[in-house]
Order: C-alpha cells, then structure tokens, then sequence
C-alpha cells in the first residue's frame, strides 16, 4: 500500500531577531490511507509547526529549509500559496484547538460551510445548504436543521468543535490534521469529539494525524505514534510498541519507567529538566542533558534511526533499550 | 433589545438634561439678559418688573423647567446681536453645515476605508508605505494650513475653484442647499477636502490597523485551511470583523466633523453653523453660544445611540436572544 502523505528529511527554520533557528530538524514520517498517526511531545517540541509544514499554513517567519512534503506521490512543499489553497479544505482538512475561535463570530454556520463548498466547486445555493444540513447531521449536531442559521456563539464547546469538524471535513479530505482537538474542550465531551474524529475517518477512509499532549488519547485513538523531542523524532513506531515497550530514553521518561497499559496513561508524567528552546538544543542527541542513559557519544553524535521491530528509534543505544 | 435601547435611550436623555443644564447656566450666570434688553438707562423698578415678567426671580428649578420646555418646543431665545429668533438663524445656517460635514464624512469613508484595507492586504507594497507617510502628515498637520494650501494652489493659483461662500444656493422648502447648483458643488470640493483630510487619515490608520488584528484571528487561519481564496478572506471573512470596530469610531467622529467645521468655516467663510459660533464668540451672544452647545450635544448623542443600535444590528454575539446560548 503506498503511502498516502509522506514527509521525508523535514526541516524548517524561524528567522527570529537573533538569526536563523532551526525549529524542525531532519523529520520523516509516513502516513498510510485510513492510518491515524498522533504526534506526541512536550508544549514547544514542533507538534504545530510539522502539521503547518503538511497543510503550508507556516507562521510568516517561518521556512522548510530541506526535505520534502508528498500527498498522493506528489509534493506539495513547493506549492505556490493559489495552488496550496486549492489542496487546502479539499484535501487536507485542518482542526485546530479552540472551537470557541476557530469559527467566525459574525456569519452563521450555515454561511461559513457553504463558503468552503463554493471555495471548491461551484454549487447552488439551495444545493449548498443542504449539504451543510447534512455534514452537522453527520457530525451529531442535535436539531441540526433549526441550527443551520445559527451563528457560533449560540453553539456550546463541544457542539462548536463539531461544528469545526464539519467544516474542516466538507470536501471529505483524505488527510485530516487535527492539532490538539480536545484540549480546550471539557473532559467530558472529549471522548465524544475523538470518537466523531475516529469514526469519521473510518467512514471515509481518511488518515488523522493526531496531535495531542494525552498518552491517553494515544492508547485510545491513534494505529501509530510519533514522539517528538526538540524538533526531532525520538521515537516512532506502532502505539501498542511504544505505549508498552517505549525504546527511547525520552518516551519511556513520558510513560513512567514500568509502562504498563494498567497503569493510568495519563497525562505527560514530568521529567526532570525542560526541553531546550530553539537557540539552545545541545550538540549530538537533543536529550542528552536531560538522559538517565546520556554517555560520551550522546554528547558528540546525532543517533541515527536504528529500527527495533516495527519502530525507528533515534537513540544510540535503541537495541540494548528495546530488549 | 428593548431593555438595551430603553437603557441607551435613558442614558442619552440625562446627557441632553446636563448639557441642557450647562446651557440654562450660561443665560442664568453668565452675564444679565435684562441688561441686554433694556440697557443701561431703565429704572431699578423698571428691572424688577421685567425680571418677574420674564420668570427670573423664579426657583431655579422652575426657570430650568422652562428654559427645557422652550428649547424642545424649538424656541431657543433671541440673539443679542441680531435680535432675530436664535431658532430662524438655525434653520439659515444648518443646512450649510450639515451639507459640508455630510460631503467630508462621504469623501473620508469613501477614501478612507479602501486606502486602510489596501495598507492591510499589501502590507508590503511601496504605495502602502507611501499611503501611510502620506496619512501622519494628515494627522500631524494642522488643517488650517492644510485648507491655506488648497486655496493658494486651486483657488488663488489655478483659479479653478472659489476660494470662499458657498456660492449659489437653491431653495428646498426652508433647506438652502448647494447640491443643485454648479456654483453650489464648485463650492463644496475645497472645504470638504479640508474637513475630510484629518477624517480620512483617521479612518485609513484604523481600518488598516483593526484589519491586520482581524487577519491574524484564528478564524481566518482556520478559513486559509479550508481552502478559502485571499480575496474570499478578504472581502468575505475579514472585512465585516474589520468594520464593525471602524463603524463605531467613525459613527462618532461625524460629531466631531461638526465640531471640526469651525475651523474650515471661518477659513473658507463658510455660512454655516461654526462660523455663526465663531461670531457669537466674538460679540458674547450668549443664546447663540448656549444653543450652538446643545445642537452640537444633540448630534453627539444621537449619533452615539445610532451607533450603539447599529452595532447591536450587525454583532450577532449581542442580540444572543433567539437561538439562547446553550
Ligand atoms: N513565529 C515564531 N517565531 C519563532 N519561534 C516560533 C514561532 N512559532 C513557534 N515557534 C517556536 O517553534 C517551536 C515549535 O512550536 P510548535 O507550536 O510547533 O510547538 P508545539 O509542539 O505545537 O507546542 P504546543 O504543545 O504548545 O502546541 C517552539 O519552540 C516555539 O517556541
Ligand atoms: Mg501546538
């Protein structure tokens, strides 16, 4: 099966005040057709900036300095911003954190979903609305046809992000990016939102890459899982593989040191330290500073992936670690 | 909606009550309106009768009743130096006024809010830099001598447009107005450029301003990842987010145009309201001046209450109601 997105040798920097950054560094990652993939990794490690790298919405000051960017075979790094639109919404269906901003506070819901049908095809306008009545069906919008004309501040959190989900998946993308979904929704509707997530790309055969701070939502949700460190992949492999026999220094640091799928996979336990900021990632493995395992080597060499079963893990001492 | 205007309503009439008030003091403690009826040569009794003739040995509240009472019915005293009805000299010199803030707020908006969008959306370009140096010397420069410039270059110069008046006027029921004559539009350019000018600059800073925050909301991020063109962002999601602020702040500066108008009436000799002000400074006509002061507040407050239910109007967030908020 070819894979639907591919990322190989990503690298992006920021041009801040203080020169040239490098924010991504050396990333690869493949995506295939129906495949969920969650990027974990402390606030700050580049879960974003890999997602804008995929959809072209970089921050201004922002470049993809080497590597390239393929959707379907073909790239899409190097797209001119009128071609990008074209695949943006169509395509790449993007979700981002807070419903309650995401959505334009002057125009219902019912113009803002039939603004992106009509950025991609041409459609009527009776056709168009009732095609935005069925997307909030799908996506569970109680009453959905008495909401149609309502404008998002009459919508609560959760029914927002659904409403977010509709919109980002009107033109039914293959690929969908949703960057941290649930995190400002209530606890309690968070499951639902991730299950509307999973279900939806069951149903239309579309891959997720989910980006998320919770192991939990990991173990629940993802097939594969990338832990990002430092603009760098520490580790990437199947989630039952990482969750449960994590190779790198750095993921079993995340998990606790006895990861077991009993014990609550909560929330990102603290290791000590904190991640270097741009201007500041040490010479050879990012994590070295902060490893139980860190020696000489660590400190002068870059780890190459060294595979571990079905993982790629970048740590020089991947094979004893795994066993 | 009803208690919201009620509440705006309410606010606006005390308004009116105090500006009403300061306006009432100025004839009771400003100066002695029997001496200015009958001079200096009547009698003491002579005062006194007329002073209880006209209610002045009345309370104060009493006389302030009144003084309300006959300014709604639109009797707003006689002025010391033309001793003709303030009321008439208002209908005579309205109409001037209200055409030249009418033409200046028109060229600013029109001008105005292209100009900021286009500073917004090309941030970049040469022209929008030029557009904004171009705006702070609007701003910093006084406009008189920005209205001096004028009619050096087109008036005194080029002899294309007059220098001063309003020219021609036409009769519309009690209305004069200078829209039906040549002479009359001819009259109108140079004025209303000048009035506009600091308008204009105002308005290009702000809409430019409001744009570029709106541009940066996480909906027109969220609009970019569904695919949305930059003119659809532009035009489509952005504009009416942009406006809604900008709408406010000119709604309330048409107000001030008013006020402005002084200036650009006595450069121009502008028969209007602002020159009628200036005159009445200059000879302490004090029911000319307490007049001017409550028509001025009546066009700020109302203009504030329009305002207030125009953004009601176009801001869903605020008439909430009917879908009620889960
Ligand atoms: N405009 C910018 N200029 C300079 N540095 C930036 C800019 N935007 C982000 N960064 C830096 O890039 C790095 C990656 O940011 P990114 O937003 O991808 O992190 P993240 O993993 O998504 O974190 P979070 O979990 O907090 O969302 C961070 O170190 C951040 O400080
Ligand atoms: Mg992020």
């Amino acid at each position: 099966m070819s894979a639907l997105l591919e990322i190989r040798n990503l690298s992006a920097t920021f041009a801040t005040r203080r020169g040239i950054v490098s924010a991504l560094s050396n990333i690869d990652l493949s995506l295939a057709p129906g495949e969920i993939l969650a990027l974990v990794g402390e606030s700050g490690a580049g879960k974003s900036l890999a997602s804008s790298c995929i959809n072209g919405l970089l921050p201004r000051n922002c470049r993809i300095s080497e590597g390239e960017v393929l959707l379907e075979g073909q790239r899409i790094d190097n797209l001119s911003n009128k071609q990008m639109e074209k695949i943006r919404g169509a395509q790449i269906g993007t979700i981002f954190q807070d419903p309650l901003t995401s959505l334009n506070p002057l125009y219902t819901v019912c113009q803002q979903i039939t603004r992106t049908l009509r950025a991609h095809r041409y459609i009527s306008d009776a056709d168009a609305q009732k095609r935005a009545l069925e997307l909030l069906e799908e996506v569970g919008i109680p009453g959905a046809a008495q909401r149609l004309h309502a404008y998002p501040h009459e919508f609560s959190g959760g029914m927002r992000q659904r409403v977010v989900i509709a919109m980002a998946l009107a033109l039914r993308p293959k690929l969908i990016i949703a960057d941290e979904p649930t995190t400002a929704l209530d606890v309690s509707i968070q499951a639902q939102i991730l299950e509307l997530l999973r279900r939806l790309s069951k149903d239309h055969g579309a891959s997720v890459i989910l980006v998320t701070h919770d192991m939990g939502v990991v173990a629940e949700t993802a097939d594969r899982v990338a832990v990002l460190y430092a603009g760098r992949i520490a580790e990437t492999g199947p989630v039952a593989d990482v969750l449960l026999r994590p190779a790198h220094p750095y993921t079993q640091g995340l998990l606790g040191s006895i990861p077991s799928m009993e014990r609550k996979l909560a929330r990102l336990p603290q290791i000590p330290g904190s991640m270097p900021g741009l201007t500041a990632i040490p010479q050879g493995c990012a994590f070295n500073p902060r490893c139980p395992r860190t020696a000489d080597v660590c400190r002068q060499v870059r780890p190459e992936a060294h595979l571990a079963g079905a993982r790629r893990v970048f740590c020089h001492f991947a094979e004893e670690l795994a066993s | 909606m009803l208690r919201y205007t009620l509440r705006r309503v309410l606010q606006a009439i005390f308004v009116m009550l105090s500006v009403g008030f300061i306006s009432f003091s100025m004839f009771t403690f400003v100066g002695d309106p029997i001496l200015h009826m009958i001079g200096t040569e009547g009698t003491a009794a002579d005062r006194e009768a007329l002073r209880n003739a006209l209610g002045l040995n009345d309370p104060l509240i009493v006389q302030y009743v009144s003084f309300l009472g006959k300014m709604l019915t639109g009797d707003f005293g006689i002025s010391y130096r033309l001793s003709m009805p303030v009321s008439d000299l208002i209908v005579e010199r309205l109409p001037a006024t209200l055409e030249l803030a009418a033409c200046a707020i028109a060229l600013s908006i029109i001008i105005g809010i292209p100009l900021g969008i286009f500073t917004a959306i090309r941030r970049k370009s040469w022209v929008s830099q030029g557009i904004l140096m171009g705006s702070l010397v609007g701003v910093s420069l006084p406009t008189f001598v920005i209205g001096m410039f004028l009619i050096l270059i087109f008036s005194v110069n080029l002899g294309w447009l007059p220098a001063f008046g309003r020219g021609e006027t036409a009769m519309v029921g009690n209305w004069s107005t200078g829209f039906l004559t040549t002479s009359g539009l001819r009259s109108l350019i140079l004025p209303s450029i000048m009035l506009a000018f600091f308008q204009t600059t105002l308005i290009i800073r702000l809409v430019r301003a409001e744009m570029l925050e709106v541009l940066e909301q996480e909906y027109i991020r969220f609009a970019r990842a569904r695919g949305l063109s930059d003119r659809v962002i532009w035009f489509g999601e952005a504009l009416k987010n942009t406006l809604v602020p900008v709408m406010t702040i000119v709604g309330l500066q048409m107000g001030s145009v008013i006020a402005f108008s002084i200036i650009t009436e006595t450069v121009f000799q502008w028969p209007g309201l602002g020159l009628l002000f200036i005159q009445a400074v200059e000879n302490a006509d004090i029911p000319v001046l307490a007049t001017y002061l409550v028509l001025v507040s009546a066009f700020f407050v109302g203009l504030n209450l329009l305002v207030d239910l125009l953004y009601y109007l176009v801001d869903p967030r605020l008439r909430g109601g009917q879908g009620a908020p889960k």
